[in-house]
């Protein structure tokens, strides 16, 4: 076991602005609360949330910032009042932190908490999110602090592979949330903007929930044969169409979809004007064109299930559309603590194989090559996973 | 009827999280109303708080917990406080705060220099993957960055060329 006494310094991923992150040594973490844990990092994903950070999108970035969100560890230290965890156990950490104690954790909205925190009431706290959403450091290093280690973490079950074990901490519960706030009855088409590993995550759950047709949408190839070979799903190149919109419609006998899944959010291709107005002026919170298409493709009465992640500010949709159609949205971060026990049941059954998602292992040291692959979507990057030099699992 | 069970058979746990009743569904799904009664909750031990902590105004406090990644400081710190005087509801909350993101690239940038630390910002980028696996775009790229810069300066030394030929006259 490495023990953090013998060196107070880590190596941490540090963003110095948009599209710039490097590799430091920072201070290792320590314990500031007695809920707190600290926890040497086995493997650390970069999302595709972390992008919007990486472009900087996301108001209140700071430089020196750490990312990381979905990370899997081994604790090596925990605060006085820790009672669920002992040193040496190797957890999942979801990617919310939640107190369990306020209003809206004892709902189980645990994305929700109100004491996570303090820069914003219209987000929970996040781990490595900027501090929009609390200004955590994140997981891309060696170690992290994990505030609330009673409430969120858990321990790997036995014999679970961590490359599950990490894509269970934000990929797997995000793409089953999207399904299952969709309301999926059985024999729906269900309609999916994005091939992303969120997008090709609801693709498959959309299928648990008892989805008679589930088509993915995207303009990425590799990416389309991925979610058709992953997910038994169909999956179609937006490019080669006139309209996305008018081609759903075509294609569900001119009803439009029962339920429609935004799983791209800010990043999204395919409308110049969202384009321009929202990923490079950023004069709205991100391009909303998944969104847009997602309201428009949906049947009248139907569902819009939204995941794709969004600035805190405003975006251009059609509004109208969603009361003239008597659309029903929702929307959340995914609760992780909530869905965990079922879908570890789901991951240990063979029903969900999560470490399939994984394209790309890369040291952490190497975590500015493994952005830009992943943000540039180059060598075929569906999820790049970043190996800490001490991880030894 | 069709028989869904029998068609989707190919398809591993098809149907094994269905449920009819699952209207509303999460995150409705476990409503209990317990905001109702206010922020009364008994709060976890309260982090102490001793660095500088910006809290939205629209809460009546710091959170039990809290990040301590990056606090406010130099003129982006400044910004930050002034962004946080207004609510989350007001572009004057998050307009100064993107603002105070691009001032803080600068500080970064200072304080490398401040430090005896050069930048790297080739590897920074990434570009040492985009050379690997992208070669012909990067410098397909870098082409088009060379000659618009080439244009641009061919166009501003024609621009002299032609000030000097009116003078003449």
């Amino acid at each position: 076991m490495f023990h953090i006494t013998e060196n107070k310094l880590m190596l941490a991923m540090n963003y110095r602005g948009p599209k710039r992150v490097r590799i430091d040594e920072k201070p290792i973490p320590e314990i500031l609360h007695p809920q707190d844990a600290i926890v040497r990092v086995t493997r650390s994903c970069i999302c595709g949330s972390d992008l919007h950070l990486y472009n900087g999108n996301v108001p209140d970035t700071r430089v020196g910032s750490t990312f990381g969100h979905e990370f899997t560890g081994i604790v090596e230290e925990i605060g006085s009042e820790v009672t669920k965890l002992k040193v040496g156990d190797h957890i999942l950490v979801p990617f919310n932190i939640s107190c369990g104690q306020c209003a809206f954790c004892k709902q189980e909205l645990y994305g929700n908490c109100h004491e996570a925190n303090s820069q914003a009431t219209a987000v929970g706290g996040i781990f490595g999110y900027s501090h929009t959403a609390g200004g955590y450091n994140g997981g891309q290093a060696e170690y992290v602090r994990v505030p609330y280690a009673n409430v969120g973490p858990t321990v790997i079950p036995e014999g679970m592979d961590p490359d599950d074990a990490v894509l269970l901490t934000d990929v797997v519960p995000t793409g089953y949330q999207a399904a299952e706030m969709a309301g999926i009855q059985k024999g729906d088409t269900v309609v999916i903007f994005g091939a992303g590993p969120i997008g090709i995550m609801a693709a498959k759950c959309s299928w648990l929930f008892g989805a008679g047709r589930v088509i993915v949408i995207d303009k990425e190839e590799y990416r389309l044969e991925f979610a058709r070979n992953y997910s038994d799903c169909e999956a179609y190149n937006f490019e080669e169409m006139d309209d996305p919109v008018v081609w759903v419609k075509k294609n569900t006998d001119w009803m439009g979809a029962d339920v429609c899944i935004d799983a791209v959010g800010a990043e999204a291709a395919g409308n110049v004007m969202q384009t321009i107005t929202g990923r490079k002026l950023l004069i709205q919170a991100g391009s909303a064109t998944a969104l847009h298409w997602a309201i428009n493709s949906v049947k009248k009465g139907g569902i819009v299930s939204i995941v794709g992640v969004y600035g805190p500010t405003d975006n251009l949709v059609p509004i109208g559309n969603v009361v003239n159609k008597g659309i029903t949205i929702r929307a959340n971060q995914a609760s992780v603590k909530r869905l965990l026990p079922r879908l570890i049941e789901h991951v240990q059954n063979g029903v969900i194989n999560p470490k399939g998602l994984i394209t790309h292992r890369i040291p952490l040291e190497e975590v500015a090559d493994g952005y830009r692959m992943f943000s540039n979507k180059l060598d075929n990057c569906i999820k790049p996973v970043l190996i800490p030099p001490k991880a030894n699992v | 009827m069709e028989n869904l069970e029998e068609k989707y058979k190919h398809i591993k746990g098809w149907g094994i999280d269905a449920d009819p009743k699952n209207d509303p569904t999460y995150p409705m799904k476990h409503r209990t109303n317990e905001e109702h009664k206010g922020y009364t909750w008994e709060r976890p031990t309260q982090q102490p708080i001793n660095i500088e902590v910006l809290h939205s105004i629209e809460r009546p406090n710091v959170t039990a917990v809290f990040g301590t990644a990056a606090p406010p400081s130099g003129l982006s710190g400044v910004i930050r406080r002034y962004a946080f005087k207004h609510s989350e509801n007001s572009y004057l909350h998050w307009l100064p705060l993107i603002l105070a993101d691009r001032v803080n690239v600068v500080e970064g940038i200072i304080e490398d220099f401040s430090t005896g630390k050069v930048p790297n910002i080739f590897a920074e980028k990434g570009y040492v993957a985009e050379w690997k696996h992208n070669k012909t775009g990067l410098l397909t790229r870098m082409a088009i960055l060379a000659a618009v810069t080439t244009t641009a300066l061919v166009l501003l030394t024609r621009k002299d060329d032609d000030d000097e030929y009116d003078y003449e006259y």
